[in-house]
């Protein structure tokens, strides 16, 4: 039984591993997409206009309060007719689908930018305000306290939060697999239904996600370990 | 946008609300009973215990809930001894084995809301218990489970409302309930828009209403902070 997982022609290893190689580079690009919403998302809502307040408060509600797959297949489904309305209005008439990679980065981009928005929000905040203080009667611009004093600090309180999402963002990529992207579970299903060995296929993609969300979680706590080496412990 | 399309798509898709609760009522009322075995397992100081529920927790919070529905509804009638035992008229039916994936996914998350809940208990009222001549039960249903309960309700509040999220997924396997009837209506008007709107506010509806009660809860828990 255990030839089927072989690699080369004989087995779907390759194959598999094809998957899981597709699952990491759906996972870090949505997750670096979710941190462009994220941000913007956080800035959003800590402006001072109410209308921006307003947008990502729509956004993180929406996102968080429905379905992945429903957002999924809102973008499956209507992706195409969308991008056509917004060629339509630059004068462009003719047909646009986007490939299943494109589609599935920008859905779940959409979730994890939605919950990386709080994270983000949270770490801000978390930044003493007289530290903002102390920069501007140094004299520091706008611009300066932001690379200065508000990033790095954001990104170390950022940092377990982003963690969580990524493990988050990790696991949803395997609801693409119903807009037929090659990654883990899509391999899984194709090895199962040619094979008829469905326990073996899925078990094996358990493992390999297992292996993902593990080898992140060690990833992560050696980033947060290097981040905090400035801090002293309790 | 056309109103009719969503005028006719929200009859249809409320008749999946009951099949959506349901599946989340049963998954959280199993898994709960699940998750507290396990919190008391990982926390009982038995050796083999802990590492059974460490293991059932890496391995469910590890996974995607897709691959664990999938394992139950497809992997196990690969096995004729399953196909011939008398739970396979349990595992044949796509709702019990959303029910069993959704039990088991909740239960493992769960278990570290109850675990976390337990552990916030400063040890101190324990051993004032203690000293006071109660036992362990009596500890447990006087001190440690109020304390516990208390502490692991924003946690758990938000664990129910991922569960109605994830319920989701039964579409996968054949179940018709809200996402689910919400993709045949896509399949077969196109309407993606629509429908996706319908069936956003159903679960929109849903989960505020089960964050308001979870609100509430914890409001009536803890009657001297109310104003």
């Amino acid at each position: 039984m255990l030839d089927l997982l072989a690699f080369g022609s004989s087995g779907w290893g390759d194959e598999l591993l094809g998957g899981a190689a597709m699952t990491l580079a759906v996972a870090v690009a949505s997750f670096l997409l979710g941190l462009v919403f994220g941000s913007a998302g956080a800035a959003a809502k800590l402006s001072y206009s109410l209308f921006l307040r307003g947008v990502a408060e729509v956004y993180t509600t929406v996102v968080r309060g429905i379905p992945e797959l429903l957002v999924i297949y809102l973008l499956f489904f209507g992706g195409g007719n969308m991008l056509q309305a917004v060629a339509g209005v630059f004068g462009y008439e003719g047909f646009i689908q986007p490939n299943a990679f494109t589609v599935g980065v920008v859905a779940v981009g959409l979730i994890s930018g939605a919950y990386s928005t709080e994270v983000i929000r949270g770490a801000v905040q978390s930044v003493p305000f007289g530290q903002i203080e102390a920069a501007r009667a140094c004299g520091m611009g706008r611009w300066l306290i932001l690379v200065r004093i508000l990033a790095p600090q954001t990104l170390r309180f950022a940092l377990p939060g982003l963690g969580n999402v990524w493990q988050l963002t990790l696991k949803d990529t395997s609801l693409i697999s119903v807009t037929a992207l090659a990654e883990i579970m899509r391999m899984a299903h194709i090895a199962s239904g040619s094979t008829r060995q469905p326990f073996l296929f899925y078990g094996t993609a358990a493992v390999l996600y297992l292996l993902l969300t593990t080898l992140s979680t060690l990833v992560f706590e050696r980033a947060e370990r290097h981040a905090m080496r400035g801090v002293r412990r309790a | 946008m056309n109103w009719q399309l969503m005028a006719d798509a929200f009859p249809r898709l409320l008749a999946g609300v009951p099949l959506t609760l349901q599946l989340v009522a049963l998954a959280e009322i199993l898994g709960l009973v699940l998750a507290t075995g396990t919190a008391l397992a990982r926390l009982s100081g038995n050796r083999v215990l802990e590492r059974v529920s460490r293991a059932y927790v890496f391995v469910f919070r590890g996974t995607p809930l897709l691959v664990q529905i999938f394992l139950i509804y497809y992997g196990l009638g690969q096995f004729p001894a399953i196909r011939e035992s008398v739970l396979w008229p349990i595992l044949r039916e796509p709702y019990w084995c959303a029910v069993i994936a959704l039990m088991l996914n909740t239960g493992a998350y769960t278990s570290e809301i109850i675990r976390g809940g337990i552990q916030s208990v400063p040890h101190g009222q324990v051993e004032a218990a203690r000293a006071c001549g109660m036992g362990r039960w009596l500890t447990f249903r006087r001190i440690v489970a109020p304390v516990a309960i208390r502490q692991a309700l924003p946690a758990y509040g938000n664990e129910v409302i991922l569960m109605v999220k994830a319920s989701s997924l039964a579409s996968t396997i054949t179940l018709l309930e809200v996402t689910g009837i919400a993709r045949r209506i896509i399949a077969q008007s196109y309407a993606v828009f629509e429908v996706f709107i319908v069936a956003g506010a159903i679960y929109l509806v849903i989960n505020f209403t089960l964050a308001a009660l979870v609100r509430l809860a914890e409001q009536r828990l803890t009657p001297w902070v109310r104003a």
